[in-house]
């Protein structure tokens, strides 16, 4: 089966964001730009798909800068067959993300779509679920398991109680979550070999979708700051402070 | 103006996710309703219709609706949609599966997570792990909403608001509900606690992990946590984790025992009451938000920490 894994170029997680003095945005000149997490995972799974001889192409997608062009090569690297760079000009919602991917679905044809549950970025966790909607396909989020088994897809779902297996009808959207497999380091030699695989330029237009945003950015502001305490000596002393502070 | 919150539950129970989802709601504006969906609910809407400012309870059995699947809970609410300006539902992994889905057949963009509601069209979330706050203002004519739960207060539960049956989509849907591993415990329910003890790699197994922390929680009537490292090293199953992407808490009290403090998991603790730390590195970054601090080995103060309460 061909898989399809959209991915998103995000600061890296080890990176501090900083908001802009002006309070329009953070701060990214200049700042160490990633693949975000879990769409680190959801190559990673799909490369482990085609290792067991389940999937048969991996396509990643990522719409945004030229730059996330990068983030491809090390989809590639990682062991993704080819690539598709929807060139878009500033940040790109959800949803029109999702029209952007439906309309990269229908000129694919995957069976399987894995993607992040998340973006670290805006923390938004909505694209997976309005992609599965826009296609009337069904969704496993936040996997930590998933089995292909013909046109069946199961997936066990991290989720506040526990752990909760569904079965899907494929084809399927599958949103990774952290515990779903530890994704490798590409190596030289197929970080090299990725630079040879095709990358294919795509605009918004060219799946009629208007990126225009829905949601208009009033303010990003610096959240309370929360100071740092004081040290206690020792576990008596903790006590006494923590009853004097009527916490226990 | 009218308002549909999709409630939280266990079937046996709702959660109270879904009183603080209601207040809001009614930060919002209009009429609440709110929609119970399950199979042997009975008791869990009986529980919404007490819930204050509530005008109606929308109760529907089904099969498909044991587990709140998002494609029967599609084929469920959007229909219903029609009658209302604003879907709510607490960011909880029930109502960040379900929103989604729903706002995309609406054509409208989700708010994810929010933290503060300033009328109709503007509200405040969180991004890059609470370490910037964003303030939106939605042009779409239906606003779809989750809401991050530890920034509201429950609604009280004083209320005697009707309760009306409707019917539930006929299937089959394509996904269907296989099992569940439910994490037992008779300790309080991590989102909800008023006092959490959490823990991290530093633990360093399993054994140890259940061995220092569930004593001193017992001690405390606290719900056990944990980071990210801790559930990656399989020291403590994925309910426990506390952060950016696992659960948000703001109980009382969190003591945060071998925990480092990694931005991924502050963004989950950071608006506890009082924080704690316990970390024999004292140059760990959770000091830097904890009220108060002890540098010392957690194998030596968390034994004598339990053993004085």
């Amino acid at each position: 089966m061909k898989v399809l894994v959209p991915v998103k170029r995000v600061i890296d997680y080890n990176v501090k964001p900083r908001v802009k003095p002006d309070q329009t945005g953070v701060d990214l000149a200049n700042v160490k730009m990633s693949m975000n997490p879990f769409c680190e995972i959801a190559v990673e799974e799909a490369v482990r798909l085609k290792e067991k001889g389940v999937a048969t192409e991996i396509v990643v997608v990522s719409i945004g800068v030229q730059q996330a062009q990068e983030t491809l090569r090390t989809a590639l690297a990682m062991g993704a067959d080819r690539g598709i760079l929807v060139k878009t000009e500033g940040d790109v919602e959800p949803l029109a993300v999702a029209k952007i991917l439906k309309g990269v679905v229908e000129a694919e044809s995957p069976e399987l779509v894995i993607l992040g549950k998340q973006a670290i970025d805006d923390d938004s966790n909505q694209t997976g679920q309005m992609l599965a909607a826009l296609l009337d396909w069904p969704q496993g989020t936040f996997a930590s398991e998933v089995t292909v088994d013909g046109g069946k897809v199961s997936v066990t779902r991290e989720v506040d109680g526990g752990l909760q297996t569904v079965a899907l009808d494929g084809p399927a959207v599958v949103t990774t979550d952290l515990r779903l497999n530890e994704p490798r380091y590409a190596s030289l030699p197929n970080i090299m070999k990725a630079k040879k695989k095709p990358i294919d330029e795509k605009s918004p237009d060219d799946f009629g979708v208007d990126v225009s945003p829905r949601l208009a950015v009033v303010k990003v502001s610096e959240p309370p700051a929360r100071q740092a305490g004081e040290k206690v000596e020792d576990v008596a002393a903790l006590v006494a402070k923590l009853k004097s502070a009527g916490a226990i | 103006m009218a308002v549909l919150v999709i409630a939280d539950h266990t079937n046996s129970a709702l959660n109270d996710a879904t009183h603080k989802t209601v207040t809001a709601a009614k930060a919002f504006g209009g009429d609440v309703d709110v929609l119970v969906a399950g199979q042997g609910a009975g008791d869990a809407a009986a529980a919404a219709a007490k819930i204050d400012g509530v005008r109606k309870v929308i109760h529907v059995e089904g099969e498909a609706y044991k587990a709140q699947l998002a494609e029967a809970m599609e084929a469920l609410i959007l229909p219903m949609m029609g009658g209302y300006d604003a879907l709510f539902a607490p960011a909880t992994s029930m109502g960040k599966n379900v929103c989604p889905r729903i706002a995309a057949k609406l054509d409208v963009m989700q708010i994810s997570e929010v933290t503060a509601i300033e009328g109709t069209d503007t509200f405040e979330r969180p991004i890059y792990a609470g370490n910037a706050i964003m303030t939106v203002k939605s042009s779409d004519p239906k606003k779809v909403v989750t809401v991050r739960t530890t920034a509201f207060d429950a609604a009280g539960e004083s209320g005697s608001a009707a309760i009306e049956t409707a019917d539930a989509p006929a299937g089959p849907f394509k996904s269907t509900f296989v099992s569940e591993e439910v994490s037992k415990s008779d300790r309080p329910e991590l989102t909800s606690a008023k006092r959490i003890v959490s823990g991290g790699r530093a633990l360093g197994s399993e054994e140890d992990f259940q061995k220092y922390m569930f004593p001193l929680a017992d001690k405390l009537g606290a719900a056990v946590g944990a980071s990210r490292a801790a559930v990656d090293a399989g020291y403590a199953p994925n309910d426990y984790q506390v952060g950016q992407t696992g659960k948000v808490v703001a109980p009382e009290l969190y003591i945060a025992i071998g925990i480092s403090g990694a931005i991924q998991h502050l963004a989950g603790m950071k608006d506890s009451k009082i924080i704690v730390a316990i970390n024999k590195d004292e140059e760990a970054p959770i000091f830097q938000v904890a009220d108060y601090g002890l540098v010392a080995d957690l194998f030596k103060v968390v034994p004598e920490l339990t053993e004085s309460l």
